[in-house]
């Protein structure tokens, strides 16, 4: 599967990388909240995003079997934010190029986190591997 | 980040955990430790409050569900005091309306229990 296209109103991204630790979960929740806040999100959707957020770095960390950390990038847009969330597994395999990055699957439903993650964001793509790594892609669009 | 765990008990042989701040993968630990040890003392009925809670995630979510299911082996329950509109709605998402009970005030919460 194709991942979609940035929305073509972008108006920037923002990455943040935080160590893959429970202790800084609070770090991506709050820094996107920040970039959520500068689009015309209601303060019950920023909520939304940011409980999705620490959400996806909860699943990396609990799947990482000791990862060393998590890649959050935020595509800003007019009407969404897109939010992909991988750990450092993901990224050490496009840097090496050594295997061709698996499609991302899309979600079928488990544990309680991936189900509020589907239930709070408008899209959401997940691969979850236990030896790959983990990668969830989400996208919330304003007002919707 | 920061939680706050107060037990105390209730004049009507109950238990009152009151919580505060942000319940995520961090902080529910300590939550789950302060349950856990009162149900290990034998204490099956237990209100927690929620109502100074800003936050809770799945992690969170788990340690009262956790909660829950070892007090009903033991025939007591576990009833919630929660005002928060964005938690309430989580536990609306979820379906965990259904499974505890869910009080606007602490005196509800008790007098559920009895």
């Amino acid at each position: 599967m194709n991942l979609p296209e940035p929305a073509s109103e972008h108006l920037g991204t923002v990455e943040l990388r935080i160590p893959s630790k429970p202790e800084w979960v609070a770090v991506a929740r709050l820094a996107v909240a920040a970039i959520a806040n500068r689009l015309p999100f209601s303060v019950e959707e920023i909520e939304d995003l940011k409980l999705a957020i620490a959400e996806a770095c909860t699943i990396c960390i609990q799947q990482g079997g000791g990862g060393r950390s998590i890649d959050i990038t935020c595509d800003a847009a007019i009407s969404q934010l897109r939010v992909e969330v991988r750990d450092h597994r993901y990224r050490e395999r496009d840097d090496a190029s050594a295997t061709k990055r698996p499609a991302v699957m899309a979600v079928e439903g488990e544990g309680l986190g991936i189900f509020l993650i589907q239930a709070l964001m408008d899209n959401l793509e997940y691969n979850v591997d236990p030896q790959l790594g983990t990668e969830l892609i989400m996208t919330k669009r304003v007002g919707a | 980040m920061d939680i706050k765990v107060h037990v105390r008990e209730s004049d009507d042989d109950a238990y009152v955990v009151e919580l505060g701040g942000e319940i995520d993968v961090y902080t529910s630990p300590k939550v789950k430790d302060a349950i856990t040890e009162l149900i290990d003392q034998g204490h099956y009925n237990l209100v927690i409050n929620l109502e100074k809670v800003r936050y809770i995630d799945s992690t969170g979510l788990g340690v009262l569900i956790g909660g829950l299911k070892r007090v009903r082996e033991h025939g007591g329950t576990v009833n919630l005091v929660c005002t928060n509109p964005q938690i309430k709605k989580i536990f609306d998402i979820t379906g965990l309306v259904k499974i505890f009970g869910i009080f606007d005030d602490e005196a509800g919460a008790k007098k559920a229990l009895a």
